[in-house]
């Protein structure tokens, strides 16, 4: 989120300038109105550089213990590099068990990624129906979507387990896949940017040239809606990425653990198995490169798709 | 909302089921069933596949020996976080759902909760498990039978006898000599202040470490005669403890860093915290939180209540149950006894993950004899043996350890930063872990 804020809040920020300077031509009182405005333009910059500090310094203090040997971690500055073992501690890391760590990793983007996918995919099908055709029941499915969203995935963990327990699919990649799949937000937010994006004479005009719903919705809506869509992507990437609970309750086998769920079990052992310690911290440090590349490459759409949204 | 949710999943799920029924054949080896009455403990006579849920990292090399041993009997791992950090909560869930794994890692102190549940599986229908019963030492055992006669819940693994970890290089400096009981405690405590420092750090945490001292104090929290519970927290040699420990805090004779924390770390390796009260596989801890100390911690036995007692507390250690609804018990008893008293098994799982052994003969394994490098050559295990021997075996755990260690941890908290005492801690913890079991339905004695 902080992402998206940063960029609003800037480009917030020279609207206020020409105001203050108007003002001051408009009244004698000399240097009343850029002095509030050069105020309450470092108080912004203040708040804004006090809250990058507060979420930057977690991400500062994992590089930097990431570099260190387990011996540095606690006897030297948590906050500045000593003896930099970065590359040996990944080296470590990658050989740990027969590198079950980068299985993790894959596990992960398979379980987010293609989860997302596929959630976006059935979120668009969804809200595109919902918004573009009218049928008996319409706003009551809408509406009990909505309800769904308000539902905690976590109030729902145990549940899911007892169902799959039922199908003997717990501890298999369904057990996880197939709850992500389902984003009652993302139909949520399909729904408006349908109506928003998809003119309701461009889907008459395909229908007049003769193609059917279902190639109009591949062929023409589903790129009209696309930044939406990414949008929709992102939030159940993130999502299921950071969905901790369902692994924890489904999952027994390493190899179908994704990365979070891998090394909070780590985690819960270095008391007893110190060595791990050390793979925990780069394994967190390595686990949010895929995050954030995800964002730096979508992140351009999804403001777009915010702002559709948010005019709706 | 939240069914209508469920019949959407559901609903995905059956349509999903039928077409995956292939991957679903080779999960759960164990089979819906859950409610055998008095399981018999007779071979299979077919070849069979348990499963194993542990969360002790190589284990799987254990597992791996026998497996190759017994083509028959094939042992699958799963693993997962710590006990408390899920594991037993997915036991329980598994229980609820049928599909609990044959085996499972269970601490001492979680035993009785299963058990009350009903979770375990009684192995005492088992002879060989009956006949295993001297190879253990006597207060391990005594830990799986949960003060019954001839019912047993688990196998016992591993142990965690306390003694003192010591910086022998400071004691030596300051001519302080190795205190053997607590009195000679307080009294070195008082010289290593006026030096700076601090004898030792009280966790306000580590509620486990509390009930060793009052094991070794010959104190008990709980008791069961079979119909109901009593809650001891403050009985007379709990509250002595309690008062010793909050002398020392009052007094500015203890550090209260919280524990497993960077600062807690630093305090031993910078030198300013000069021993610890802790288990067997504190050794494993204090090398990698305190590396910069290395060649200057010795062990010692533990200090005593009384001059010349001989008794030691214990902290940890952890058994490996068989869950309701197990198919196989006869093999999957066979497999824990096994696991953990067969010299190759104990060797591997001391290799991969320092276990160390509930069995009398397992501490006389070579690796236990030799000298450890970062305690000066000492071979500390010589020490943990001799204590292990002197643990009482009548220390009996309670049905909700979680609920009861979170607030008498609460209430150490308090007490460790002067806004109430540990004896304020444990009257507390005594009423809410009463009120616990009765709102289980646990029968309480008055």
């Amino acid at each position: 989120m902080s992402t998206a804020i940063g960029p609003d809040a800037t480009s917030a920020m020279p609207a206020v300038n020409p105001r203050g300077v108007d003002r001051h031509g408009d009244m004698p009182s000399v240097g009343r109105g850029p002095r509030e405005s050069i105020l309450s333009r470092t108080g912004a910059m203040l708040v804004m550089a006090v809250f990058t500090l507060y979420f930057l310094v977690p991400i500062w203090w994992l590089l930097v213990a990431s570099t260190k040997s387990r011996g540095d971690l606690f006897s030297t500055n948590p906050l500045w590099f000593a003896d930099f073992r970065l590359f040996e501690n990944i080296g470590a890391l990658l050989a740990h068990r027969d590198g079950v760590y980068l299985k993790w990793i894959l596990n992960s983007l398979l379980y987010a990624g293609l989860g997302a996918v596929v959630a976006t995919i059935l979120a668009a099908m969804c809200g595109y129906a919902l918004a573009k055709y009218r049928f008996p029941g319409r706003e009551t499915i809408f509406n009990i979507v909505l309800g769904g969203v308000l539902v905690p995935a976590t109030a729902l963990a145990l549940p899911l387990f007892l169902l799959f327990s039922r199908v003997q699919l717990t501890d298999t990649f369904w057990a996880v896949f197939l709850p992500s799949v389902v984003s009652p937000f993302g139909v949520y937010l399909s729904r408006v940017f349908a109506e928003a994006s998809v003119p309701d004479e461009l889907l008459e005009a395909s229908r007049l040239d003769g193609a059917g719903e279902i190639r109009t919705f591949f062929t023409v809506s589903i790129r009209l809606m696309f930044p939406a869509l990414i949008t929709v992507f992102l939030f159940q990437f993130v999502t299921i990425w950071n969905n901790f609970f369902l692994p924890l309750i489904m999952l027994r086998s390493e190899e179908l653990f994704p990365v979070t769920y891998g090394l909070y079990a780590w985690n819960s052992t270095v008391n007893q198995f110190p060595e791990l310690r050390t793979y925990v911290l780069v394994g967190s440090l390595l686990s949010i490169i895929p995050l954030i590349i995800t964002f730096l490459l979508l992140q351009r759409y999804w403001r777009t798709g915010l702002g559709t949204g948010a005019l709706k | 909302m939240r069914h209508t949710k469920r019949a959407v999943t559901a609903a995905l799920l059956t349509s999903a089921a039928l077409a995956l029924t292939g991957c679903a054949a080779g999960g759960a080896s164990s089979g819906g069933g859950g409610g055998d009455a008095a399981a018999s403990c007779e071979p299979a006579g077919e070849d069979v596949t348990l499963t194993f849920t542990s969360w002790i990292p190589g284990i799987e090399d254990a597992v791996a020996i026998w497996n190759e041993e017994n083509p028959d009997i094939q042992v699958e791992v799963q693993t997962g976080p710590s006990g408390n950090a899920g594991t037993y909560q997915n036991f329980f869930n598994q229980l609820e759902a049928g599909n609990a794994p044959d085996l499972g890692q269970i601490e001492y102190d979680a035993l009785p909760n299963f058990r009350v549940q009903d979770g375990l599986v009684n192995l005492g229908a088992c002879e060989d498990v009956l006949a295993a019963e001297d190879q253990f030492l006597d207060w391990t055992w005594g830990q799986v039978t949960l003060g019954t006669e001839d019912e047993v819940y688990g196998i016992p693994q591993d142990q965690g006898p306390m003694a003192l970890f010591y910086r022998s290089d400071l004691f030596e400096q300051a001519g302080i000599e190795v205190p053997t009981t607590w009195e000679e405690y307080r009294e070195a405590a008082v010289t290593i202040r006026e030096q700076g420092g601090y004898i030792t750090n009280f966790s306000q945490t580590d509620i486990n470490q509390f009930a060793g001292f009052v094991w070794q104090a010959g104190g008990q929290w709980f008791a069961n005669d079979g119909d109901a519970w009593t809650v001891e927290l403050t009985s007379d040699e709990s509250m002595t403890v309690a008062e010793y420990w909050q002398d020392l805090i009052e007094n500015d004779l203890v550090s209260t860093y919280p524990a497993w924390t960077d600062e807690w770390n630093n305090a031993y390796n910078s030198g300013e915290v000069w021993t610890w009260n802790s288990a067997v596989w504190g050794a494993n801890s204090i090398l990698s939180g305190a590396p910069d100390t290395a060649g200057n911690w010795s062990v010692a036995l533990a200090p005593q209540w009384n001059e010349g007692d001989a008794v030691a507390g214990n902290w940890g250690g952890s058994s490996i149950a068989v869950f309701n609804g197990t198919d196989h018990l006869y093999e999957a008893a066979k497999f824990a006894l096994w696991l953990n008293t067969s010299e190759e098994a104990l060797t591997s799982l001391n290799e991969t993950a320092q276990i160390y052994p509930a069995t009398e003969a397992g501490l006389d394994l070579p690796v236990l004899k030799e000298g450890v490098e970062f305690y000066g050559g000492q071979p500390i295990y010589d020490v943990f043996a001799e204590a292990a021997a002197q643990v009482s075996p009548d220390f009996v755990w309670g049905p909700t350890m979680t609920q009861t260690y979170a607030d008498v941890s609460d209430g150490f908290k308090a007490a460790a930063s002067g806004s109430s005492t540990l004896m304020e801690a444990l009257e507390k913890g005594q009423e809410s872990t009463i009120k616990a079991l009765e709102a289980q339905s646990i029968p309480v004695a008055e």
